[in-house]
């Protein structure tokens, strides 16, 4: 089934694409091979994924052009380009989620029975799940699977179109060490299958290890493919960020102080009512970072939201500087010194259609001196928002630009600065760095450092275990609502063993085993 | 160069002589659309037109009538501005007025005292009062259980339409009304300032007040900043530790009594008195009205001067070429049709896309 | 049991204007578009029913021009929400206005004439079934397209291909455009034939159960429909029982009027739009933040394919 004429499988020339403005990819040129593990790789906002949603059909390219196993090929549609044989695996999941497995398979085929055939579909997911060792269940809906059971979804389903290039777009942000290994062990499979694969990653390591060429995109232009036999981790990483990149941290000694906030068994629901944290006890001492690793979807949400007093909990205490809690409102814990960087900067953090100086004052905006009875004094804010802009460094046009036109980076920075302004007691962080380039994510990450020095008590979520390691004093993992553990030596625990923790296998256990071993 | 096909694109920022140039756009492109339909039906366009602009801006006293259209239809309006601003789609302002012109008239049937200044009073808050928990009941079922504000408002315009009626049908009829479905009239405590040779009525100055009043709250101070980031944005407003519920309810009460007060200037200052269908429509025009000035407090001042003109126009068409006064109400939904689209301009732009000749193949 | 069968019979007439409009908009809505225009579109189809019918003397063909009106006026709305990405509310409201407007203006010499309509249907052997027979099957054709139109609907939601492209579209616009589904066409195909069946539920009301024009004659049906896809969570039996129940309640005040009850009209009036916010609440406080969850996540949304994050 595989293409094994002359010359590689897919080729993309010149393609040049530009959104309002900004140039995401600047006449490129990429080649894939069947039988290959291409890697795409660059910093976030370097193009790689507009280059591919232009492979498959969802951008039209400004200019440039796309052959097909020898033949040249303008696609419309995604459905021009899913007919040639491309499938793409999306960050985000492309699935119905109030539909089932099998009903996502079939979604837009042409060739199928008007009245859906379901036992046949069955059948036909089965034989491929074992030929390329996906295991899914047909019947359940998607919104029930974890975001690992809906990759494999997600890849049966191209699979099950006759894809011949398979794009597989940053799938391991969302996969604990394990579910990694499994996908790898599928890629390898897919390629001696005879298909070209497509791997968009910004991770070093799993490029090394997966690819055999690598393409390096940087601010939208290509910058070079190379033999990954032929290159090493920091030629790539200069590649990639333009300059010689060091991958240290720098962190002090870790010097933590009194309890800042403690939480006595808290139980609370997420959104459909069900239970996400079950009788969870932690402590943040000041001039400490705790961080928090798990997969999405396991409590880290609800607990960080409880935590601002954006959700209540059902049972159980929050103390601050000793004091229990009363009142459960966000209000109140702004008051007690409580800050909050959540994942979601445009949705939850900013107010996009809003200027600089109205959303610098978001979080203060009743007290003295930036209110003053019932009117908001706008000279005031206007010197607050000023300060902000210029000690963190925020580039814009101007205050009164609205902030949806702001870089991520820039609105990251924003964020920080009103959030930091005040001195805050606790500070709880969400995927910071997510979706920032080399130059931010470091400025963020420094940032939370020096807050820790400062003294205060810092909460770290993150997906990046790397970044958790580096940055935490301890370390806990969250697994259904619960700590499987928590180490006080990050940097000593193993891969394979915080994996376990992230699939619910609590550290006595892990480590009862070890020992008997 | 060949052209490949069209694509929409997200604009950056829009020029601000859009801000203007659409709404009058819409107007003037309503109005043509509306003259073809009118040809249509075997009547002379410029002859309706004609007869519309005369009758509402042709002399001092077809400008009094359109402001005192305006009135009840800015004050409706600000109130209906208030409540979608926080994306609470209120479309129970016609309803609200009814309760307000209801809550009046009992005011007037119950508690009459000889004195104009305490009727005014008591008539104000007591429309006041009605109209807004008449709207806070819709407002109260949005913010608890996230009941569709649109299905109940308008429910309740019904019931309230239907309410007065029973009032005015029966037990407060006016038995020297031969039979017409309205109260007897006013007495003068009752009734509202006028100005001298017009029929514009003290309504006026609440409607101007309310408007600037508007305007100093969404600048200036705390509580208009809040209105303004939950409309905006809800998960950030609750983020800020806004309170979602009690707003949703006191901008809905607040919405509700502008209406009220609507109601109340309107029989009060107007009619003198609580008869059946008394608002032609009022406020659903007044969801026109606030859409047209973009939810801005000064421009709705100026909007419903127009779309007064538009109804005194109507009101001469029905006299003059018996056409009946929907026909303002199609006309009305063009505009707003035409508006909708032009919006469309203000938030993207669209780009040609063009091609290169191709390269030769190379292998 | 004697005075009980009558209001259910006619409880099933009163309640298939607003069961047609009802599913249409449940097919509209599935496709991820709001269309509040429904008390418009009824009107436009009342008033062209009507006047075909009076005109070619054939109710069918009455009928089918309505459909084409009411398709005709929801393109509007279509081209507007669809193509040019405005605020579903606000255009759905202009909708309403101007087909309201425009139905009054084109009715207007036609006030309190009267056609012969549809006449009614019976079916041979299932009218005289007991209880059963008398309610649904003593009726004009009209209502027995509406039982097949309400299990068609059923059946095409559940279990075709074009009805699982239709939920897609409406739950995940994005995973529908991603498998080469083109999610314009489809909502423009839902929404005009939606449309369309909303505009039958108008004709309905002046073809066969009035079988006379008089102004604003569906009194806010249109917007009872809307709120019954809510009750209905967008599913057509739930949709049918809904109607029914308003129906019912609509036939009931007239018989108490009609009986000489002591209760003002104008109080009884209002009970249809009083329950109607009564349902809503009941199945609010019920489901809880459960409840939209059947609802198409993409309800009032425009989708571009272009649009990134």
């Amino acid at each position: 089934m595989a293409f094994r004429g002359s010359g590689p499988l897919v080729r993309m020339d010149g393609i040049t694409k530009t959104f309002s403005g900004h140039p995401a990819n600047s006449s490129i040129h990429f080649e894939v091979n069947n039988g290959e593990v291409h890697s795409l790789l660059g910093e976030n906002g370097a193009g790689k994924t507009t280059l591919m949603n232009i492979l498959c059909g969802i951008y039209l390219p400004d200019a440039g052009n796309i052959w097909i196993k020898g033949e040249r090929k303008e696609f419309r549609s995604p459905r021009d380009s899913i007919l040639s044989g491309i499938g793409m695996v999306h960050q985000h999941s492309m699935l119905v989620p109030s539909m089932t497995v099998w009903e996502n398979m079939v979604l837009g085929l042409d060739n199928l029975s008007q009245f859906l055939p379901k036992k046949q579909i069955i059948g036909e997911m089965a034989s491929l799940s074992s030929r390329y060792g996906l295991q899914v269940e047909p019947e359940a809906k998607i919104w029930q699977l974890s975001i690992g059971e809906q990759q494999r979804v997600s890849i049966l389903k191209v699979l099950f179109r006759k894809a011949e290039l398979l794009i597989l777009d940053e799938p391991t942000a969302v996969l604990t060490p394990q579910e990694s290994e499994n996908l790898f062990k599928t890629v390898f499979q897919m390629k001696n299958e005879g298909h070209g694969i497509v791997f968009i990653s910004h991770k070093l390591n799993e490029v090394l290890a997966l690819s055999d060429r690598i393409t390096i995109l940087r601010k939208g232009h290509k910058v070079g493919t190379v033999n990954t036999g032929e290159t090493t981790r920091e030629a790539l990483a200069e590649m990639m960020v333009g300059k010689r990149v060091s991958f240290t941290i720098l962190k002090g000694p870790a010097n933590p102080g009194e309890i800042a906030m403690e939480l006595k068994d808290i139980f609370v629901n997420n959104d459909r009512g069900l239970p996400a944290v079950k009788g969870l006890s932690l402590q943040l001492r000041r001039g400490e970072i705790l961080g928090i690793a798990g997969i999405a979807g396991n409590g880290q949400h609800e607990l960080c939201e409880t935590m601002v007093g954006l959700r209540k909990s059902e049972k159980g205490n929050i103390l601050i500087n000793g004091k229990t809690l009363k009142r459960f409102n966000p209000k109140n814990f702004i008051a007690h010194g409580v800050r909050y960087i959540p994942a979601d900067r445009k949705g939850t953090g900013l107010v996009p259609n809003m200027n600089i100086q109205e959303n610098a004052i978001l979080k203060n905006y009743w007290q003295e001196p930036v209110s003053r009875g019932i009117t908001i004094n706008w000279r005031i804010v206007l010197d607050f928002a000023l300060s902000i802009v210029r000690k963190f460094n925020v580039d814009t046009p101007s205050l009164n630009t609205p902030v949806r036109n702001l870089s991520g980076g820039n609105l990251q920075k924003l964020m920080l600065g009103r959030e930091l302004s005040g001195k805050p007691t606790v500070l709880i962080a969400v995927h910071p760095t997510w979706g920032l380039d080399v130059a931010a994510t470091k400025f963020v990450r420094d940032t939370i450092l020096q807050e820790r020095e400062k003294g205060a008590a810092i909460l770290l979520v993150s997906e990046d275990l790397d970044e958790l390691i580096a940055l935490s004093d301890r370390l806990a993992v969250i697994h259904k609502g619960l700590f499987m553990g928590i180490t006080d030596e990050p940097e000593r625990i193993s891969r394979e063993n915080l994996g376990l923790m992230m699939a619910g296998i609590a550290l006595e256990e892990i480590q009862g085993n070890e020992v008997r071993q | 160069m060949t052209i490949k096909g069209l694509t929409v694109q997200k604009r950056k920022d829009a020029p601000a002589w859009l801000e203007v140039f659409i709404p009058v756009a819409g107007f003037i492109l309503a109005l043509l659309t509306g003259a073809i339909f009118l040809a249509f039906l075997g009547v002379s366009p410029f002859e309706a037109y004609r007869e519309m602009l005369i009758s509402s801006l042709g002399d001092s006293y077809g400008i009094s009538e359109t402001i005192v259209k305006a009135i009840p239809l800015a004050m409706a309006g600000l109130g209906v501005m208030l409540s979608f601003k926080m994306l609470i789609w209120n479309i129970g302002a016609e309803g609200q007025i009814f309760i307000g012109s209801l809550a009046t008239a009992a005011v007037v049937r119950y508690f009459y005292v000889d004195n104009s200044m305490i009727m005014f009073v008591l008539m104000f808050l007591a429309a006041a009062m009605a109209g807004g928990a008449w709207a806070s009941v819709a407002g109260y079922l949005r913010a608890r259980w996230r009941v569709n504000e649109i299905i109940t408002t308008l429910m309740m315009n019904y019931v309230a339409i239907h309410l007065v009626d029973y009032f005015v049908y029966g037990p407060w009829r006016d038995p020297g009304s031969l039979g017409f479905p309205m109260t007897a009239p006013f007495p003068d405590a009752a009734r509202l300032f006028q100005f001298s040779g017009t029929r514009v009525h003290l309504g006026i100055v609440i409607a101007v007040i309310l408007s600037l009043l508007f305007y100093w709250i969404f600048k200036y101070t705390r509580w208009g900043y809040e209105i303004r980031v939950i409309g905006e944005n809800p998960k950030a407003a609750d983020f800020a530790g806004m309170n979602y519920l009690k707003n949703v309810v006191l901008v809905m009460f607040l919405s509700g009594a502008i209406a009220g007060i609507a109601g109340m200037t309107e029989i009060a200052g107007l009619q003198g008195r609580l008869q059946h269908g008394f608002s032609a429509g009022y406020g659903y025009t007044a969801i026109i009205v606030a859409w047209l000035a973009r939810l801005h407090p000064i421009a709705v001042l100026l909007v419903s001067f127009l779309m007064g003109a538009l109804l005194v126009g109507g009101d001469a068409l029905q006299i003059v070429m018996r056409l009946p006064l929907s026909t303002t109400l199609v006309i009305q939904g063009l505009i707003l049709f035409f508006v909708l689209g032009g919006e469309f301009f203000r938030r993207y732009t669209i780009k040609i896309i063009t091609e290169k000749e191709p390269e030769k193949w190379r292998s | 049991m004697e005075i009980i069968i009558p209001i259910l019979s006619a409880a099933v007439r009163s309640g298939t204007p607003i069961l047609y409009a009802t599913l249409g908009e449940i097919l509209t809505e599935k496709s991820g578009i709001l269309n509040l225009g429904l008390e418009g579109i009824m009107l436009m189809g009342a008033f062209t029913g009507f006047a075909v019918s009076m005109y070619t003397g054939n109710p069918w063909i009455a009928i089918l021009a309505a459909f084409i009106a009411g398709m005709a006026v929801t393109l509007i709305h279509g081209f507007l929400c669809i193509t040019m990405g405005a605020n579903q509310v606000v255009s759905g409201l202009a909708l309403t206005m101007a087909g309201t407007g425009a139905s009054s203006l084109l009715g207007r010499h036609y006030i309190g004439e009267t056609i012969t309509g549809l006449g009614k249907m019976q079916i041979p052997f299932l009218s005289k079934i007991p209880l059963v027979g008398p309610i649904f099957f003593n009726h004009d054709p009209l209502v027995y397209i509406s039982y097949i139109l309400v299990i068609a609907m059923f059946l095409y939601l559940n279990f075709t291909k074009f009805g699982l492209s239709l939920r897609a579209v409406g739950d995940s616009p994005r995973s529908a455009d991603s498998v080469g589904i083109n999610v314009a066409r489809t909502r423009y195909i839902y929404t005009l034939i939606g449309g369309g069946i909303v505009a039958i539920g108008g004709a309905y009301m002046s073809v066969a159960y009035t079988k006379m024009w008089g102004d604003l004659m569906t009194a806010g049906r249109g917007w009872i429909a809307v709120a019954l896809v809510i009750f209905a969570i967008w599913h057509p039996v739930r949709a049918a029982l809904g109607a029914y129940l308003f129906g019912g309640v609509e036939a009931f005040q007239l018989r108490l009027q009609a009986a000489g009850t002591t209760i003002p009209t104008n109080l009884l009036l209002m009970l249809p739009y009083i329950l109607t916010i009564t349902v809503l609440l009941v199945i609010a406080v019920r489901e809880g933040k459960g409840l939209l969850f059947d609802a198409p996540s993409s309800l009032g949304q425009p989708f571009y394919r272009e649009e990134r994050e």
